[in-house]
Formats: C-alpha cells, sequence, structure tokens
C-alpha cells in the first residue's frame, strides 16, 4: 500500500514523467489502432515499429549525438518508406500482403541492427541508449520526450475530431469513399502519417516488438464492448492508457523488471477478460443466453404439453383441467427432476396452480400456452407455403423456432399468410 | 577455420528456414512464422530456468511447444473469439514476447547466456565458444553447427516424406480435406517443424532475425520461379548466399553478422523484384506487339 | 428413392450461429446432371462444402450410395469455386492434376504409371494438353475452371460436385465442359453442379434443386421453374426466413431442440 501511495504521489519526478508519457503515447497509439484495426492493417504497425531503427540510427549519424528531433526525423522517414514499401511490393508483385510485410519487417530491422552495431564498433561517442530501442526503456522518458509525446498526442486526437467522417469512412470502406468523392489518397496518407508519428512516440518506451501491441489490442479489446466507432475509440484509449497506467505502477513496485512488458501484459489480460465478460460478445454472456434459451424452450414446452393435453380430450378451448405431471409425461418426454424445476418456476411466475399435486393454467398461463401453439403453426404453415419440406419434418423444424418469434415476427408471419384478424381462437 | 564453421552454421540455419518458410509463404501464413519466432522466448527461458542448461534437449523440447502453442492460440483467437486474423496475431505473440522479457528480467538477472541481445540478434560469431572436441585435441567443430545439421536432417527428411501431404495443403486446403487428408494434423505437423528451426536457430541468430530467413528468401524465390521444387531450391541457394555475403559485408564494416545476412537477402530479394519488373515490362510490350490493331 | 446417389436428410448448417442451411432434405438420383441453383449467398457453396465434410454440419446427415462419406470418399470428387485457391501458387497444369491421384494412403509414395497416365487422359478430355508444362498463374479463367475439372477427372469418382464450374468461361469452353459431362452421364456417373444462369437450367439438368437457405423445390425442371417457386427463392419473399435466422444468431439460439423427437 505504501509504494501505491509513494507511486501516485510523484515523489520521484522520474514516476510522474514515466506516467504521463505512457499516458499520452498509450493514448495516441490506441486512437490509430482502432483505425487500423478497422482498416485489417493490424500488423503493418508491426513492420512500421521495426523500420524506425535504421531510421533512428541515421538520425544519430547525421547529428552525432542523440538529438531527439533528428532521431525523430530519422524515425519517421524510414517508418514512412516501410508502409509505401508494402503496398508497392503487394500491388506490383505476386508477394502477397503478410509476406510483404515480413520482409519488410525482418529487412529494416536486420538494416537497424547492422547500423546500430556499426556505430557501436566506428567510434561514436555518446551512443550508449540507442540500444534501448531495441527493448524500450520507460524510465528514459525525460521531460524534453514528454513535450513531444503530448503535442503528438493532441495533433492525433484533433486531426481525429477534425476529420473524422473522413477517416471513418476510408477505414469502413475505401471504395465508398471513393465513390462519393472523398480525396482517399490524402487521407490515407493522413492516417500513415499519424500512424508512424505515434509509433515513433512510443517506440523508445515500449521497444520495437512489444510497441505494435500498443497498436493492436486495445482496439481488438474494445471491438468485444461495442459496434460504435466513437465508442470504440474511447475504449480503446480508456483500456490503454489504464494498462499504461497499472503496467508503470508494477515496474515501479517490482523494481528491476522493465514497464514496457508489463503494460502488454495487463493489455492482454484486458483482452481475455473482454473476451470472457463482454456483455455483447463474451462467451460468458453467450453461455447465460444459451442457458436462459434452455430454460425458456424447457417452460414453453411444458406449456405446450399441457395445451395439447387439453386438445387430446376435446377441451382446448377452456384450457381448465387439472393434471398429475404424470399427464404431462404421457404428452411429452421429459427429464423428471427438470419437469418439476420448470413447473415450480412456472408456478412461481403464475403461470401455472398448483393444488395437491395436481397442476392447472392460469389465466396467463392458458394465453401463454395458446400463443406458443399458434406460433408453431404459423412457422409450419408459413414453411409449407414458401419452401418445400417432407411433411414429417415440418414439424419438427417448428419446434425449436416457436420459441424465438418475436410478436412482429408473428405479426409478418400472419400478414403473408394471409390471416390477418383471423380470431386467435380459430387456428 | 573459425571463419568456414561460422558460415557453414548460418548457411544451414538459412537453409532450413528458406524451405519452411516457402511453405508457409505459400500458405500465406509468413506472419505466423514471425509470431512464432518471437513467442518461443517464453517456451526458452522456462525451460533454461528449469534445468540450467542452455543445451538440454527440455529447452528444445519446451520451446518448441511454445511455438505450436502460439500457433494454437492464434487460431483461437480468431476461430473462437473471432478477432481478426492478423489482429489475433499481433496480440499473441506480443503477449508471449512480454512475458518471455518480464521472466529475463526477473528470473535470469544479469545471466550471460541469454541475454536480451542475443534474443534478437543471437551471436553467430560466438559459436565457436562452444566446441567439440573429441580424442582430448582434435576439433571437429562447434556445437551449434552439430545441432542445425540434426534440425536439417528432421527438416528434409519430413519435406521429402511429406511433400505432397505439404504441397496440396499449401495450394488447396478444402480440396485436400475432400481427399480425406487430415489437413489439421499436416497444419500442426508445419507448425511443429517451424518452431523446432526457430528454437535451434536462436542461439545462432536469435529469435528475431530467423524470420528475415523464413521469409525473404522464399519470397525471392516465389519472385523467380514457377514450380514447387525448383521454388524450394531457389530459396535455400538465396538463403546460402545471404549467410556468405553476409558474412563478408559484416568483417568488413565490423558489424552484427546475422544482421548483415538478412540485409544481403534483402538486396538479393530487391535485385530480383526489379529483375522480374522489368522482365514483365519487355515481356508485355512483345504481348502489345503481337496484338492484331 | 432406388437407385440414390446423394441422400441429405434434415441438414442444417450454421456459421457463427446463424443457419446457412436449414432443415434442408432431398435425394439425389445416380446417374443424371443435377443443378443447385439459388441467389447469391443463397447457401449452394455451403451446401457442397458440408456433403463433402468440409463444414460439420449442426443437424442432420448426408449419406452417397447409402453409406457414409468417410466410406465413399474414393468415390466422390470435389471442384471447389475457381476463385477458392491463388493460382500465383508455383505448380504446372499437371502438378495440379497430379493431386486428383493423392490419397490418404499414398501421400507417401511416389506417383506411378498409372497415376501419369491417368492425368494425362485427365487433361486430354479437358482439352489442356497443349498447356500441361504451363504455370497455371498463365492460363486464362476458363483454362484454369478446366484444370479443376481435370483434377476431379483423375480421382476416377462416380459422383462429382462442381461449384460454379460455367463462371468465366466463354461459350465454346461451355459447350466443351457440357459434351464432358454428357460423356460422364453416358459412363452413369453423377454430377452435381451450382449453376447461376436460369436461362440454360432446363437444357443443361436433368433435376434441380432450388435453394435459398432452404429447401425452395427439388424435382425435373418443369416441376421447379415454376413462377411461384423462382419467386420465393429470387423475390424476395423470404426475408422473414432471414429475419428469425438473424434472431437466432443474436440470442444464441439452438437450431434444434434435443428432446424434439418424440
Ligand atoms: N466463412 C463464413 N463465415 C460466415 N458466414 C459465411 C461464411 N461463408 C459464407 N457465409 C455466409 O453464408 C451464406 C451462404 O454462403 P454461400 O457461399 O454458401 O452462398 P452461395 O449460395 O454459394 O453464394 P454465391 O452464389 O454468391 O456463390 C452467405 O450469406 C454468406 O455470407
Ligand atoms: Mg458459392
Amino acid at each position: 500500500m505504501q509504494t501505491f501511495i509513494d507511486f501516485i504521489s510523484f515523489k520521484d519526478p522520474n514516476v510522474l514523467y514515466v506516467v504521463l508519457g505512457m499516458f499520452f503515447i498509450n493514448g495516441s497509439s490506441a486512437m490509430i489502432g482502432t483505425f487500423a484495426f478497422l482498416r485489417k492493417r493490424a500488423l503493418i504497425g508491426d513492420a512500421i515499429a521495426h523500420a524506425l531503427l535504421p531510421g533512428i540510427c541515421l538520425g544519430f549519424m547525421f547529428s552525432g549525438d542523440k538529438n531527439i528531433l533528428y532521431l525523430f526525423l530519422g524515425a519517421f522517414a524510414t517508418g514512412w518508406i516501410s508502409t509505401y514499401l508494402v503496398d508497392y511490393i503487394v500491388n506490383q508483385s505476386k508477394i502477397k500482403q503478410d509476406a510483404a510485410i515480413g520482409i519488410v519487417l525482418s529487412v529494416f530491422f536486420a538494416l537497424g541492427i547492422v547500423l546500430l552495431t556499426y556505430i557501436q564498433n566506428a567510434g561514436y561517442s555518446n551512443h550508449g541508449g540507442l540500444n534501448l530501442f531495441l527493448f524500450g526503456q520507460a524510465a528514459a522518458i525525460g521531460k524534453s520526450e514528454l513535450w513531444i509525446f503530448a503535442v503528438i498526442f493532441i495533433t492525433i486526437l484533433l486531426l481525429i475530431i477534425l476529420f473524422y467522417k473522413g477517416f471513418t469512412t476510408v477505414a469502413f470502406n475505401a471504395d465508398f469513399a471513393k465513390a462519393i468523392g472523398l480525396p482517399v489518397k490524402t487521407i490515407e496518407f493522413l492516417l500513415t502519417s499519424l500512424t508512424v508519428l505515434s509509433i515513433a512516440s512510443g517506440i523508445q518506451a515500449l521497444g520495437v516488438v512489444l510497441m505494435s501491441a500498443l497498436i493492436v489490442t486495445p482496439a481488438a479489446a474494445a471491438r468485444f464492448w461495442t459496434n460504435k466507432l466513437p465508442k470504440m475509440l474511447g475504449i480503446a484509449v480508456l483500456f490503454s492508457v489504464f494498462s499504461g497506467f497499472i503496467g508503470a505502477f508494477v515496474s515501479y513496485s517490482e523494481s528491476g523488471t522493465p514497464t514496457g512488458p508489463w503494460v502488454v501484459m495487463i493489455l492482454s489480460l484486458i483482452t481475455l477478460l473482454s473476451f470472457i465478460f463482454s456483455t455483447k460478445r463474451g462467451i460468458l454472456a453467450r453461455y447465460l443466453q444459451a442457458r436462459n434459451n434452455k430454460l425458456k424452450i424447457r417452460h414453453e414446452n411444458i406449456l405446450k404439453a399441457i395445451y395439447q393435453y387439453h386438445e387430446r380430450i376435446g377441451r382446448q378451448v377452456r384450457l381448465d383441467q387439472k393434471l398429475s405431471a404424470t399427464d404431462i409425461l404421457g404428452i411429452r418426454i421429459f427429464d423428471t427432476s427438470e419437469l418439476q424445476k420448470g413447473l415450480r418456476r412456472l408456478i412461481r411466475n403464475d403461470y401455472i396452480r398448483k393444488t395437491e399435486d395436481r397442476y392447472q393454467l392460469t389465466e396467463i398461463g392458458a394465453k401463454e400456452s395458446k400463443r406458443i401453439v399458434r406460433l408453431h403453426r404459423l412457422w409450419e404453415q408459413y414453411l409449407l407455403k414458401r419452401t418445400t419440406i417432407d411433411t414429417y419434418h415440418v414439424h419438427s423444424g417448428a419446434e425449436a423456432i416457436e420459441h424465438i418469434l418475436s410478436p412482429e415476427i408473428e405479426a409478418e408471419l400472419k400478414r403473408e399468410l394471409g390471416i390477418e384478424g383471423i380470431p386467435e381462437e380459430d387456428f | 577455420m573459425n571463419e568456414f564453421w561460422i558460415i557453414l552454421t548460418a548457411s544451414i540455419v538459412a537453409i532450413n528456414a528458406a524451405l519452411l518458410g516457402c511453405f508457409l509463404l505459400l500458405r500465406k501464413m509468413s506472419m505466423v512464422g514471425d509470431a512464432i519466432s518471437h513467442a518461443v522466448l517464453p517456451g526458452i527461458v522456462v525451460a533454461y530456468y528449469l534445468s540450467g542448461d542452455k543445451t538440454s534437449i527440455l529447452l528444445l523440447i519446451g520451446a518448441t511447444l511454445t511455438g505450436v502453442l502460439t500457433s494454437y492460440l492464434i487460431t483461437f483467437l480468431s476461430k473462437k473469439a473471432r478477432i481478426q486474423g492478423d489482429a489475433s496475431i499481433g496480440i499473441t505473440y506480443t503477449l508471449l514476447f512480454a512475458v518471455g522479457m518480464i521472466m529475463i528480467s526477473t528470473w535470469l538477472k544479469g545471466n550471460v547466456d541469454i541475454d536480451m541481445e542475443c534474443v534478437l540478434y543471437g551471436d553467430v560469431a560466438l559459436i565457436n565458444l562452444d566446441k567439440i572436441i573429441i580424442d582430448g585435441n582434435l576439433y571437429i567443430g562447434p556445437r551449434a553447427f552439430y545441432v542445425e545439421i540434426i534440425a536439417f536432417a528432421i527438416i528434409i527428411v519430413s519435406l521429402l516424406w511429406g511433400y505432397k501431404g505439404f504441397k496440396i495443403l499449401s495450394f488447396n486446403e478444402d480440396y485436400a480435406q475432400s481427399l480425406g487428408i487430415r489437413t489439421g494434423r499436416w497444419h500442426y505437423f508445419l507448425m511443429t517443424l517451424v518452431s523446432l528451426t526457430t528454437v535451434v536457430a536462436f542461439e545462432v541468430v536469435g529469435a528475431i532475425l530467423v524470420v528475415g530467413f523464413l521469409i525473404v528468401p522464399p519470397a525471392t524465390a516465389q519472385l523467380l520461379t514457377n514450380r514447387l521444387p525448383f521454388m524450394l531450391i531457389v530459396a535455400a541457394l538465396v538463403g546460402i548466399v545471404s549467410a556468405i555475403g553476409g558474412y563478408y559485408l559484416a568483417v568488413w564494416l565490423n558489424v552484427s553478422i546475422t544482421a548483415a545476412m538478412i540485409v544481403v537477402s534483402g538486396l538479393i530479394f530487391s535485385l530480383a523484384f526489379i529483375y522480374v519488373r522489368f522482365r514483365e515490362r519487355l515481356g508485355n510490350k512483345s504481348v502489345t506487339e503481337h496484338l492484331p490493331i | 428413392m432406388n437407385n440414390c446417389a446423394i441422400e441429405v436428410h434434415n441438414l442444417t448448417t450454421t456459421y457463427g450461429g446463424a443457419p446457412v442451411l436449414w432443415d434442408i432434405d432431398f435425394e439425389l438420383p445416380a446417374g443424371q446432371i443435377i443443378g443447385i441453383i439459388g441467389p447469391n449467398g443463397s447457401g449452394k457453396t455451403t451446401l457442397l462444402k458440408t456433403i463433402m465434410g468440409l463444414l460439420e454440419p449442426s443437424s442432420g446427415y448426408v449419406k452417397i450410395f447409402d453409406q457414409d462419406l468417410e466410406k465413399m470418399r474414393e468415390r466422390i470428387a470435389y471442384v471447389p469455386q475457381r476463385e477458392s485457391v491463388d493460382w500465383d501458387f508455383p505448380a504446372t497444369v499437371e502438378d495440379v492434376v497430379m493431386m486428383g491421384r493423392y490419397r490418404k494412403a499414398n501421400l507417401f509414395r511416389r506417383s506411378n504409371r498409372t497415376d501419369l497416365a491417368v492425368v494425362a487422359e485427365s487433361i486430354e478430355k479437358v482439352g489442356l494438353t497443349p498447356f500441361k508444362k504451363r504455370q497455371i498463374a498463365q492460363l486464362s479463367g476458363g483454362q484454369q475452371q478446366r484444370v479443376f475439372i481435370a483434377r476431379a477427372l483423375a480421382q476416377k469418382a462416380d459422383v462429382y460436385l462442381m461449384d460454379e464450374p460455367f463462371v468465366g468461361v466463354d461459350a465454346a469452353t461451355e459447350n466443351a465442359i457440357l459434351s464432358l459431362l454428357e460423356e460422364m452421364k453416358a459412363q452413369g456417373k453423377t454430377v452435381l453442379i451450382i449453376h447461376h444462369d436460369l436461362q440454360t437450367v432446363s437444357d443443361y439438368f436433368d433435376y434441380l434443386v432450388l435453394l435459398n437457405t432452404r429447401l425452395i423445390a427439388k424435382g425435373t425442371p418443369q416441376e421447379v421453374l415454376t413462377k411461384e417457386n423462382l419467386s420465393n427463392a429470387y423475390g424476395g419473399q423470404l426475408t422473414l426466413l432471414a429475419k428469425v435466422a438473424n434472431l437466432i444468431k443474436e440470442n444464441e439460439f439452438p437450431i434444434r431442440e434435443k428432446d424434439m423427437d418424440l
């Protein structure tokens, strides 16, 4: 606890730099990554990150020291060239995109290592720290870098707000954007430049390998929670910034462990949790939904069996018989304990009354049972009218579907079958 | 003599990777190869931590399994979690790489055998430190060379034996399945071989630069050839030439040997690319000339 | 039906929960040329893939000559859609047609004389002998289509399932393929073809299956090509079906109840 208080009180100004730095870096890359993700270019980020290394080295060789501006310019140049080359190789040869990314990534990276080892061995002074770009070191974030990161963050944010329409249209459907006369080339140019910028800002803290996680993972995690782009952007930024903060803290308390890997671990953990718990597409929600469906089907089948019992003895209009569990089982086979559970639930919900081991439909229960049987028959009629189906299958095919038809669909079914307005009791 | 062993060992690494890389490329799974080569890191670290030995067979198996697990995880994310394919690749390997880095920084602090730089670009110049000497003084080459030779034998035998299987898997998986061929098994067989190659190449060229050998020579060969056997041969040749050329480039500039090898393979790729573009341009012209206008 | 080549029973196939094929039932007569028709996205390709065991149905089954597919692999050949592969693959016409001779059991031996003879014969049948050494990328679309047909012929099967063999094919090639089909029929083979051109269906096929997620109609061309059937399949009459399919997907609903058959 004390560590945490120490951490957030920023006694050490370096901690503040790291936290703020991670905020800007993660925020920028999450925003840009969302667009890259939607453009199905998630791995381009990987190529760019690797391709920054030779640029950084060239920048260093030009300036002769670690002037951040030169390094940045160099990185920006090679980063840009790499994305251009990937597209060029794909367009001009039979090599496909993933291989093109792999080629550019590994050759540029190797070139970076060659330059790096050249610098190390050729007597440049003051080259220490260049190899930090390989694996990254968040602790190396200083005041001057912080300014740059902040400017990049704000630039990206402003441009996204300004060109929101253009960016989204291009991200979702570039052909359509072209058709409605958007300057697709310019927008793509802008998006690529921003991607390179955001990756370049994070490379020092995260390193070439992990940087691509900041591009891909927040968007993928956010995708579990929403289908809407503005929300997705927000959630991606939130997840990423949160991971940056926690990652910085873990690395602070486990001193000696680097920040970057922790940030990536936590981001991945969030993705995993989203995959499990997301209310929209998570497996837990899917599982619960499936369970609910099963219960619903069971309850409705019990009601239907009771209806059919009445039908068999010709009293389907009144629906007033008192049945034993055995009577129900005579109509339809249920697992006994499941039947008991289902009946108990139906009683609790007022669909059924129980008097001395006998079950009787209540008024709403009677109505519900009629509705189910009606839907079943409507669906059968629909299939018979519109499709070819063997008569012995039409029943079983409708069996499951009756449980899902909503009132709107019921109305449409009636319209299609031309039986609108016929009193419900009559079929 | 030193020089000879370095070039020989690196050439075999290049051949191993180039041969398997051809099938990855044709299966549009080059980036899965990239992911595997990053993701074997935690496997290597765990196995090293447990056995305390960089040469153990346990390390080999553990790390190879991590690689196979990676390809499984990627499939899982895209099929079950319905995340698009390339994003699944990105998520998987960055996570595993991060895990590996944390393990190194906590468990293997200050260890000289596995440090981060070795992970990236290995050190083929150092392979001679671990020599095999028999009869007290007869030097028969570095250990890494023998490890690579064994891997090479495994790969050659597998490819010769399973050539048809890998070929049909790469061209038309659905069709292969319609013939009753178990494509799933062939896929994981290929992934196991790729992991194995990456793991044994780890100490020679480093986990990341092996990607270069997995992708660049096969892509060059694809540009230049029209039949699979030739593609395999050309890829291997490009690998060998890169290894030799890279070595001398590195000596000349006094830079990292393996990185220089990949740079040379990149140069060869560029030349092939330009050559093919040039040839196409000429070819197109002759076609237009024949058109009856 | 006696002499039934393919029996599809109560077949349902889903993608991520949504039924794409739904309760399909039919039996196809052996020794005939059978057409599968239906609008885009109606599940025709999915049907072939399910029959070939490439997709797992969520209910129902398929029988080939009254046997399970696994026992009948040798006797059934599949011609995938042409766009389903990358034609830049480094192989010649011969290489690809040779794949028709691959089997689970013979993957590990070299191709023998019979294989070579069958491959040469199949290439000859589709009229590609002059091109047999060409790389497949250097063929026209129609020629590529014929490579796929030759590969299936090389399987020497009894039942052939072809996914849109007439797409991107000129009139001459279409006729060549048709006479090949007639020849196959004369030898007692069964051919199942996905087709798009409603103008030609009654000329080409002896039996038709009309699909749109569900089975709309089956039978002779006369029986199937009625105005009502066609408007059901093509006329947007099935929006309700699509809506229900979507509801099923969104709610993770089971398409069949386990305890249904009583
Ligand atoms: N891999 C897939 N994942 C999800 N949905 C799919 C997949 N493949 C096909 N579908 C959907 O299943 C439906 C049927 O597809 P299918 O390819 O079987 O149609 P088709 O009748 O062959 O169409 P076409 O005439 O265009 O070839 C379509 O709505 C399609 O969107
Ligand atoms: Mg289709």
